[in-house]
């Protein structure tokens, strides 16, 4: 066992034990909490894997924004307006069957997929470029399409927030 | 050997930024007292200069109180969180050109990062949590709006601030910070080929680090001391380090940017030995380090506090639309070969 095995399963329990707390916990906040320490796992294993841009995109994105905003939301619902927020257990059965299922697909791909391996090769200098430039050409249609999911989802969200605005407006005219 | 000169560059950068934030806290009060027509602490030592000496030991010696219905676990770790983020920041940051010592070649750099300046946008958005967390962990009313308003402050500005950046990724076509000094070679420097870039990064720097006139979480007047109300002794004396490594690592940040780094013009012109060259650009970038500092102070001490609906006007309205301006007229620079 080297040094890049044992950083590899130090990632790799970090992820997996706080994911466990963000399923099990009782306690939402707590829940919250452990997906930033999920979020890093995963970051970290992808350093490992020399992926430097997806790494650090990986704590910019989830942990400086999507996770704020989980937190901010929760802690705001939990102490301003009082509401008692507790994570509980539903539908045990199919929910297991469920993530049996998926489970069993990711395995099975996991082990009849013929991985594209190449050793010995050192890692490109920075992945930044050419990820840009595949953007840009070979990947320019997913890219925009992606864009323009993430530009919906934003003016959803604005409208959402703006409903019950307008009405009082036309009531104080 | 690798590994033993990365723990010596740690163990000195850790040391200068200690005590200098040390130092820079006496700054200020100096400062301040001098801006206000008061003497200042000058009691403790020569001209006051173990007075930070006194202070650490005052704050170690107090109680760590702890409020009865708060989150224990998170009440401890967010002051970690700080202080954490605001020192690991500097792990990237190009201190120096090589320096050829004792047969080594070193880089002035802890880590030469690929992404240096996408670690340093994560990194600072890592920082929302150690005000939020302790804000919320307290279970006060005085923290908690604190630990909001600078959640909200510190997600908006950080758009402005990234969007400034790209002009300078764009003119040095790359993410590791030092090609980015290495750019920007004599008196070729950011601020003068990114001038409204510099501006809106200048000023989210001020509203990430928390500084007048955009100290809304810590607001005295309004909310008692913000988010870390609640916190006494040590714990406390963790967030008021974080928040001025935080203002060093943001000058350092700005210097390497926009004021060339370690660049000192008309350096090599001098006829000088390789190695006082590179001590020069050190210390050529603890000048303008410095510098930056007594700017932020200087700020903090002469402007007055923003109200919270104008500073989210300017961030959004203002800083944003500006960042953006400036991204589209660098593009279209670069595209047209006009520099």
């Amino acid at each position: 066992m080297n040094l890049y095995d044992i950083v590899f399963y130090f990632f790799a329990f970090v992820t997996l034990a706080s994911a466990g707390v963000v399923v099990f916990s009782r306690n939402i906040i707590y829940s919250a909490f452990a997906l930033l320490f999920t979020f890093f796992g995963v970051a970290g294993i992808y350093v490992l894997l020399n992926a430097d841009f997806i790494a650090v995109s990986q704590i910019l994105i989830y942990v400086g924004g999507i996770l704020v905003l989980m937190l901010f939301g929760v802690m705001l619902t939990n102490k301003v307006i009082d509401v008692e927020m507790k994570t509980g257990t539903l539908q045990t059965l199919p929910a297991s069957v469920l993530v049996a299922l998926i489970a069993g697909a990711l395995c099975g791909i996991f082990y009849v997929t013929d991985w594209k391996i190449v050793r010995g090769v050192s890692a490109p200098a920075t992945t930044t470029n050419s990820l840009g430039e595949m953007f840009m050409t070979t990947y320019s249609l997913p890219f925009e399409v992606a864009s323009i999911v993430l530009l919906v989802a934003l003016l959803g969200a604005a409208m959402i927030a703006r409903k019950d605005r307008l009405p009082q407006i036309k009531n104080q005219k | 050997m690798e590994i033993l000169i990365s723990l010596i560059k740690i163990v000195i950068v850790l040391f200068v930024l200690l005590t200098s934030v040390a130092y820079i806290v006496l700054l200020e009060r100096r400062v301040a007292a001098a801006i206000q027509n008061r003497i200042g602490p000058n009691r403790v030592g020569w001209q006051g200069l173990l007075q930070p000496l006194a202070d650490v030991v005052k704050l170690v010696m107090k109680e760590d109180i702890v409020p009865r219905q708060a989150n224990k676990f998170i009440h401890d770790l967010a002051p970690i969180i700080s202080i954490g983020v605001a020192l690991a920041t500097f792990a990237v940051i190009p201190f120096g050109n090589r320096i050829a010592l004792f047969g080594h070649d070193i880089k002035l750099q802890i880590a030469d990062v690929n992404i240096g300046i996408l670690y340093i946008l994560a990194l600072t958005s890592l920082g929302v949590y150690g005000v939020t967390l302790s804000g919320w962990s307290s279970n006060s009313k005085y923290s908690l709006l604190g630990g909001m308003r600078s959640s909200a402050q510190m997600i908006s500005y950080e758009l402005a601030m990234g969007l400034s950046l790209i002009g300078v990724i764009m003119i040095a076509g790359s993410l590791r910070l030092d090609t980015i000094v290495e750019a920007q070679v004599a008196w070729r420097w950011n601020i003068l080929l990114q001038p409204i870039g510099f501006i809106t990064f200048v000023v989210s720097s001020f509203a990430e680090t928390n500084r007048l006139p955009f100290d809304l979480p810590e607001a005295e007047p309004e909310l008692v001391g913000g988010y870390h109300t609640e916190y006494s002794g040590l714990k406390f004396g963790l967030f008021f380090l974080a928040e001025y490594a935080n203002m060093v690592t943001a000058s350092a940040i700005i210097t390497t940017v926009y004021l060339g780094g370690w660049q000192v013009p008309f350096v090599h012109s001098l006829g000088l030995s390789d190695v006082s060259v590179s001590i020069i650009q050190v210390l050529g970038f603890c000048f303008k380090v410095g510098m930056l500092i007594m700017f932020f102070i200087i700020i903090r001490w002469t402007l007055p506090r923003f109200r919270y609906d104008q500073l989210m006007n300017i961030g959004w309205k203002v800083m944003l639309p500006l960042a953006i301006a400036n991204l589209l007229a660098t593009g279209l620079v670069i595209l047209l070969k006009w520099v």
